[in-house]
């Protein structure tokens, strides 16, 4: 069967002109490979330079403010233009409440929706809801805030907030006077904005866990639940935690929806229902009108206080992230006996 | 003690020697199955009986239904979408696809080992082990130690891992992850163990390993073995199954259908005259 012989004048075959000419020459290949190279290069720096440019920028213009008010800026409550004081820790003090809140309405019940849908909904509901959940995430932050400030704010002035000053008012939070537009209702809107992405980031992760995994649980006798809890949960953990970074990365700077139903106060209240302020908010509202040079400079700071606080949080949060790896695991078998016995 | 036990004068056609499988009695008694991923089928009218403690070899080329027909025995087509199975299994005389059937408790007592190996990479060694034990609910702590034991024992495995019992089980190389799952579906004591080419991914040592493990466990053990390795199944299984478009055409003793195959095609697949 296996006929076939070497042709024995095989390595003394010449090599046709043209095939030379193939082999020798450089090719259109090699040259485009060459400036793709460039090109990626380039524009890698370009992303670099741009950072570096807008942290450049942003300094140049707070220097002043950096130079006059040092680190009072950051730890002054007392914001008035009027009369020349910058103190930015009620903006600080509204941008990360208002966000751990969001972060932590919408973070389990965006694992939830996801885990439901890639775990126990049936397959052909996935791809309808997932390109519902994408559609949402594509609403501008302004249709949110529209919608927040005529049906949401009236909503939880006359019924949810009412109800939660009568059974929880003991606890400071849910204190003083009730006006709709308050720290908790910009916390809500911005919930409802990270609710998608996140969603969408937790059910791609879950898709991604592998099927042999998923396979070895389910050979052993498994439920859909403990299918989850032994596979598919620890398997994307940190991915999951990620994912609700991303969320809080987008909640920390989300602008236009929290400025309209968060009240815009500079003031620090322990009550949620009080308004507040955030960093974002605050220099959407006043760039326009800041006339003053020490005014710019202290909006200047406040970019740049708002940057800096989105990169510390983010890298907190990796650090948290390698530091818990077995978060979701299973509580690991005591086996002080074994190691006795054995 | 399996590592005691195992005696590697015996051969496959000693076992299997002038047994008609069929007439033993059985594990499985499969009566026409057949199996569809939407409008294909995959099995046309399956109809097998797998003996009790031997390893039943399931050969055929690529794509021929092996690996559907083991999918069916533990029912874990239900979770392929579109997947249909018709016909009728029992283990040991109960229908497993009765409506009252719970594929959970199915599968407690039919395990299996896959193609590659899976080992939940987040748990320990000893957790991949005992999982099942603890899925099925066993708190025991004696209990627990005992099994974690003899499955890695049965598993031929417990004298390289005793020591770092608390490793995680990726560390360990291809064919102790194999075996780490084979133990891992021992530890439940299931009454069948179905293995889809197990050896498939491994390096000629790590596959003779497990072989012998296979030899070892098929005394005690009613073992489906699908693999598309023909000398696997000589060296393993006592009698064997050759499938063909999912078809059954041939089931004997390994010795018979390996030297004197009844049907053209068998003798055309083992001789690699083969389309």
């Amino acid at each position: 069967m296996n006929d076939f012989q070497p042709d024995p004048s095989w390595e003394a075959l010449p090599l046709a002109a043209e095939t030379r000419s193939l082999t020798h020459s450089v090719g259109i290949g090699r040259i485009l490979d060459q400036g793709f190279g460039f090109l990626a290069v380039g524009a890698g720096i370009s992303v670099l330079a741009l950072a570096a440019l807008l942290g450049w920028e942003l300094y140049q213009g707070a220097e002043e403010a950096i130079r006059r008010y040092g680190m009072g800026f950051l730890v002054s409550s007392h914001w008035d233009p009027v009369a020349g004081r910058f103190g930015a820790l009620p903006f600080l003090y509204g941008t990360f409440v208002s966000s751990a809140i969001a972060l932590l309405l919408a973070f389990p019940l965006s694992v939830a929706t996801a885990l439901s849908l890639t775990e126990f909904a049936p397959v052909r509901l996935r791809r309808p809801v997932l390109a519902l959940v994408d559609l949402m995430a594509a609403v501008p932050s302004v249709v949110w805030g529209l919608w927040a400030m005529f049906e949401m704010v009236p909503w939880l002035r006359q019924t949810a907030f009412p109800f939660l000053q009568r059974f929880f008012g003991w606890l400071p939070f849910f204190q003083g006077s009730i006006y709709g537009v308050s720290l908790l209702a910009g916390a809500l809107v911005i919930a409802m904005m990270i609710t998608p992405i996140v969603t969408s980031l937790a059910i791609e992760i879950l898709q991604s866990v592998p099927l042999t995994l998923r396979e070895a649980a389910w050979a052993l006798g498994a439920t859909r639940w403990e299918v989850m809890r032994v596979a598919v949960l620890p398997y994307v953990r940190s991915s999951l935690v990620g994912a609700g970074v991303l969320g809080l990365g987008r909640a920390l700077g989300e602008t236009m929806a929290v400025t309209m139903v968060i009240g815009n106060r500079p003031e620090i209240f322990l009550s949620l229902f009080a308004p507040g302020y955030t960093l974002a908010s605050v220099l959407v509202n006043e760039f326009a009108e800041a006339t003053s040079e020490e005014h710019l400079s202290a909006l200047f700071e406040i970019g740049l206080t708002l940057v800096a606080v989105t990169f510390v949080v983010n890298s907190l949060a990796r650090l948290l992230i390698r530091s818990v790896p077995f978060f979701f695991a299973p509580r690991p078998l005591r086996t002080e006996s074994m190691e006795t016995s054995g | 003690m399996s590592e005691s036990a195992s005696d590697p004068k015996r051969t496959v056609s000693s076992s299997a020697e002038g047994a008609d499988p069929q007439r033993r009695s059985s594990a499985f008694q499969i009566e026409d199955l057949h199996v569809w991923f939407g409008n294909r089928a995959a099995l046309h009218g399956i109809s097998l009986n797998i003996p009790v403690h031997q390893v039943t070899g399931i050969i055929g080329p690529s794509g021929c239904g092996k690996s559907t027909f083991l999918r069916a025995l533990n029912r874990m087509h239900e979770f392929i979408p579109g997947a249909r199975v018709q016909g009728r299994i029992r283990l040991f005389g109960e229908d497993i696809y009765e409506a009252s059937g719970d594929p959970i408790l199915l599968r407690r007592r039919v395990g299996m080992v896959f193609q590659k190996s899976n080992p939940f990479p987040t748990m320990s060694i000893q957790e991949n082990v005992l999982i099942g034990l603890r899925l099925a609910g066993t708190r025991n702590r004696d209990l627990l130690e005992e099994r974690l034991e003899e499955a890695l024992r049965m598993a031929a495995l417990w004298s390289e891992v005793k020591d770092r019992l608390h490793a995680p089980g990726i560390e360990l190389s291809g064919g102790q992850q194999q075996r780490l799952c084979i133990a891992r579906a021992l530890a439940v004591r299931p009454e069948v163990l179905l293995m889809d080419e197990p050896c498939s991914a491994l390096d000629p040592i790590a596959t003779a390993q497990i072989e012998s493990l296979i030899r070892d466990l098929g005394q005690r053990y009613s073992i489906v073995l699908a693999t598309h390795n023909l000398q696997e199944a000589g060296r393993t299984a006592d009698c064997t199954a050759f499938f063909l478009e999912g078809r059954l055409i041939e089931f004997g003793s390994t010795k018979k259908l390996f030297t004197n195959p009844s049907q053209k095609q068998t003798e055309d697949y083992l001789t690699g005259r083969f389309t």
